[in-house]
């Protein structure tokens, strides 16, 4: 994956305004086409590009429920991304722990949603423990485990109304 | 194309996005593009003591493809525009 593409999606916005408002929605350049969202003169500031957030800490949603978060280096139109420093925010009730997993590579199918993390803001509520990884792991398999005894609870009394 | 397009009109208005993920967030219309992937500033989850990894963002991308409804305001539509255009685009394409 191009690591150029997050600057050249900006640098293309510019571009693509500089243009008339084409009728449709490629640019060709070069061999490559590329495909780009509406940006007419007036609203270069309005696409839905990653670039705003690149080099900013951002909080990364995944489809499976993961939180992971870092500094957002690269993207492509896919929203696939690359993420330094990225670190998997693991909450469970009221405790919580950071774990650090180095440099990360997000195929886009799988993001939710990417947010950025204001940093003059807290970013957790002020009654949240900060703990362990071998805590929180233990917190989230019992939490499993609760979960899994519910569903099987469920079946059974869904099963005895089936008579 | 034609949702593209209704939503570029409702550029800066205060919505609430609900995803498949069942988050809700409110906020306001920043952009849209072709794959109806949204930006949002300003925003505020709807349920914010059930996510607190959520509290310093106040600004955030959601990927079209799990996104469930966006709710406008009542009077941010213009039903008959809306209603002409999808008949238009119905019969043309």
């Amino acid at each position: 994956m191009e690591n150029l593409w997050g600057r050249f999606c900006s640098r293309a916005t510019i571009f693509s305004s500089k243009l008339d408002r084409i009728g449709s929605d490629r640019i060709r350049i070069g061999l490559e086409s590329v495909t780009m969202s509406w940006a007419g003169p007036e609203d270069i500031y309005l696409s839905t590009s990653l670039a705003s957030y690149l080099d900013r800490k951002i909080l990364v949603l995944l489809r499976d429920g993961r939180k992971l978060m870092g500094t957002l280096r690269s993207f492509d139109q896919f929203a696939n991304a690359v993420l330094e420093g990225a670190c998997e925010r693991v909450i469970v009730g009221e405790q919580y722990c950071d774990i650090p997993l180095g440099l990360y590579v997000i195929r886009g199918e799988n993001v939710v949603l990417i947010g950025e993390m204001d940093t003059e803001r807290e970013e957790l509520p002020p009654h949240m423990i900060r703990v362990s990884e071998t805590e929180i792991k233990r917190a989230q398999k019992v939490e499993r485990e609760a979960g899994e005894l519910r569903g099987t609870m469920r079946k059974r009394m869904e099963f005895l109304d089936f008579d | 194309m034609l949702f593209f397009l209704y939503f570029k009109d409702l550029v800066g208005q205060e919505v609430t996005v609900e995803l498949k993920n069942d988050l809700a967030i409110r906020g306001t219309l920043h952009s849209v593009d072709q794959y109806l992937n949204i930006k949002l500033e300003n925003t505020r989850v709807v349920d914010q003591d059930k996510y607190p990894h959520m509290l310093s963002v106040r600004n955030c991308f959601i990927r079209g493809s799990v996104v469930r409804y966006v709710q406008l305001p009542p009077d941010g539509v213009d039903v008959d525009l809306l209603h002409d255009a999808a008949r238009r685009e119905a019969r043309g394409g």
